[in-house]
């Protein structure tokens, strides 16, 4: 478990993290989403003891994570790429971490087999893909068959096999109990992996939900109805919480009823439906909808989209 | 997920893997992996042995060979033992450099991060490399150091103007000036972990130990022979040569280096424990 209060960094004037508050559960995958620049990054390393938080405090199992006897039990990381020395081999590198922990030499191999980084075991870690660099990342963070995992960006760099074996690993990880957070600004990632999703934008938490909540947060779902009386069901379906409107002939796009009540409508007044169909917003529509305030550099073409309301923030923290 | 896996969470974990634990020893011998494992580091050394066995016997064979032509005020100033051990002259940067490495090459290269993240107690990490460092440049050095002054001795003994290894003082300065190796690579390390820059560290080692001392000799005597004697360099050189630059016993020179080699460890210990990695 990873419980994060209050969590503060400041760098100079610079606010990187702002007040964060959320746990990370067992059991369960839990995403970490943000745009580039939210703070992700900087809120790992604060879990990992490398930063200290300006003020707030992080627990990793209960305790401050410096504060581990076994360290590497109680905590895997993954927090870039290449942390690592380059002119080492990755067996080398990965020996010496296993050994401030008292790691067995053959959990060091068999956690090269499990990455599939063994034919390149004893190669110089310099000439390493970005791929390969991850896959040895994720082999450094599994070493000491830790309780609780933090992966930041894990999929950067894997082909979509490689992307496919991090989801099935992440998942089964959690299965045993673990606790696995994983970051990413890339939704469509998350809403195959993650049942848990902790959102931030510029330092601060946007959401703290489950998954399905979330798109359900942040998103108004539209209801397409087809039907060749578009006109009859329109005057008959728009009310004070509902508008319609019709991107060509025959088409309607509802919002604010959903497809029952449309249906009955339609029956009630003998109105034909050719077509009635709920269309969800994907995660990462509910993603971009919620971090549009806070993407840290807006490209100049987004200005138009500022007046857009983030709906349901009322809801969200 | 049964109960007893909840229940492990709670304050810490049981390992899944016996036995885990972080001790001092273990991340000395982590340490030791890390060093034998760079190739830079292995060669580094070699080099430093080289130009102290190498360099040492190169000038001694030199100085045998005209030594029917030196002048009376350069026989008057010989050291046979000077002779033998004036690679190491040159050696020390090597060793300064490979200490500079040692830490500002972990920072460059992230590998800092792996390391303080599995030993999150950091200063375990600079105690276990401080320790791997002295132990095998230590062996090293004052090994090399032996090699130079006997074989520098027997290039020198045709003239018969060599030194015995029985001769007053020979054995502390020979053996000094291999430990001396060694507290510049501490400095070097120390340097390193204080910038976190390969560039900058080897250069504030340079300039301590090569720039600044003669600058100095620049300025007036009234000063500089106040404060000469307690530069690192002219301090390691009261205990391990015969230059007269110094009035400093061997003693002292070696408490002053030594104290130099604390401070500057105290300052990156200080920076590796506050500072974010």
């Amino acid at each position: 478990m990873i419980e994060v209060t209050g969590l503060t960094k400041k760098y100079g004037d610079k606010t990187a993290v702002n007040n964060l508050t959320f746990t990370v559960q067992p059991g369960i995958v839990t995403g970490f989403l943000g745009p580039n620049g939210a703070g992700k990054s900087t809120t790992m390393r604060m879990i990992a003891g490398l930063d200290a938080p300006t003020s707030g405090s992080v627990l990793v199992n209960g305790r401050p994570y410096r504060n581990a006897k076994a360290p590497m039990a109680e905590l895997g990381t993954l927090l870039e790429a290449k942390a690592v020395h380059t002119s080492r081999s990755a067996f080398n590198h990965l020996l010496a971490l296993a050994q401030t922990n008292g790691v067995p030499k053959s959990r060091v191999t068999d956690v090269i087999d499990l990455v599939g980084l063994g034919e390149v075991a004893k190669k110089r870690t310099g000439g390493f893909s970005l791929g390969m660099g991850q896959r040895l990342g994720i082999a450094s963070a599994l070493l000491g068959d830790p309780q609780t995992i933090i992966l930041d960006e894990p999929i950067n760099g894997l082909d979509p096999e490689g992307i496919l074996w991090v989801r099935n690993l992440l998942k089964g990880l959690a299965a045993e109990g673990r606790t696995v957070f994983v970051s990413s600004h890339l939704m469509s990632e998350m809403s195959q992996t993650a049942q848990h999703l902790v959102v931030i934008g510029r330092g601060e938490l946007i959401a703290d939900v489950d998954e399905a909540a979330f798109v359900a947060m942040a998103s108004t779902n539209v209801v397409l109805v087809r039907t060749p009386q578009a006109t009859e069901l329109r005057d008959l379906l728009i009310g004070p919480d509902v508008s319609v409107s019709s991107p060509e002939a025959g088409l309607l796009e509802v919002h604010g009823l959903n497809a029952e009540q449309i249906g009955d409508v339609a029956f009630e007044h003998h109105l034909r439906l050719h077509g009635l169909a709920v269309q969800e917003a994907s995660l990462e529509e509910a993603f971009m909808e919620m971090t549009r305030d806070t993407v840290e550099f807006h490209a100049q073409t987004t200005e138009e989209n500022a007046g857009r309301h983030q709906v349901g923030a009322g809801e969200v923290r | 997920m049964t109960a007893a896996v909840l229940n492990r969470q709670d304050v810490g974990v049981t390992p899944r893997l016996a036995g885990m634990k972080v001790t001092q020893w273990r991340v000395i011998k982590s340490e030791w992996t890390k060093f034998r494992s760079l190739r830079s580091s292995v060669i580094t050394l070699l080099v430093a042995v080289l130009l102290t066995i190498g360099l040492g016997a190169l000038i001694s064979g030199v100085v045998a060979a005209h030594w029917a032509d030196a002048k009376p005020d350069e026989r008057a100033s010989f050291h046979a033992l000077d002779t033998s051990l004036s690679g190491i002259g040159i050696a020390q940067l090597a060793i300064g450099v490979l200490g500079v490495l040692l830490l500002s090459g972990e920072y460059s290269t992230g590998m800092i991060r792996s390391s303080l993240t599995a030993v999150p107690r950091r200063l375990a990490v600079l105690w276990a490399k401080i320790s791997v460092f002295a132990g095998v440049v230590g062996i090293v050095s004052i090994a090399s150091a032996f090699g130079a002054f006997f074989l520098g001795q027997s290039l020198l003994s045709s003239k018969h103007i060599s030194v015995s290894i029985t001769s007053p003082d020979a054995l502390r300065m020979v053996f000094g000036a291999g430990v001396y190796m060694v507290l510049v690579g501490i400095i070097g390390m120390a340097l390193g972990g204080l910038l976190r820059n390969t560039a900058a560290g080897i250069s504030s080692l340079v300039a301590m130990f090569f720039v600044i001392p003669p600058v100095l000799g620049l300025l007036p005597s009234s000063i500089a022979d106040r404060v000469g004697p307690y530069l690192p360099s002219n301090a390691g050189q009261a205990f391990w040569t015969h230059a007269t630059g110094t009035h400093l016993s061997a003693l002292a020179g070696f408490a002053v280096l030594c104290a130099w080699a604390a401070a500057a460890v105290a300052a990156a210990a200080l920076r590796m424990k506050r500072a974010d990695a």
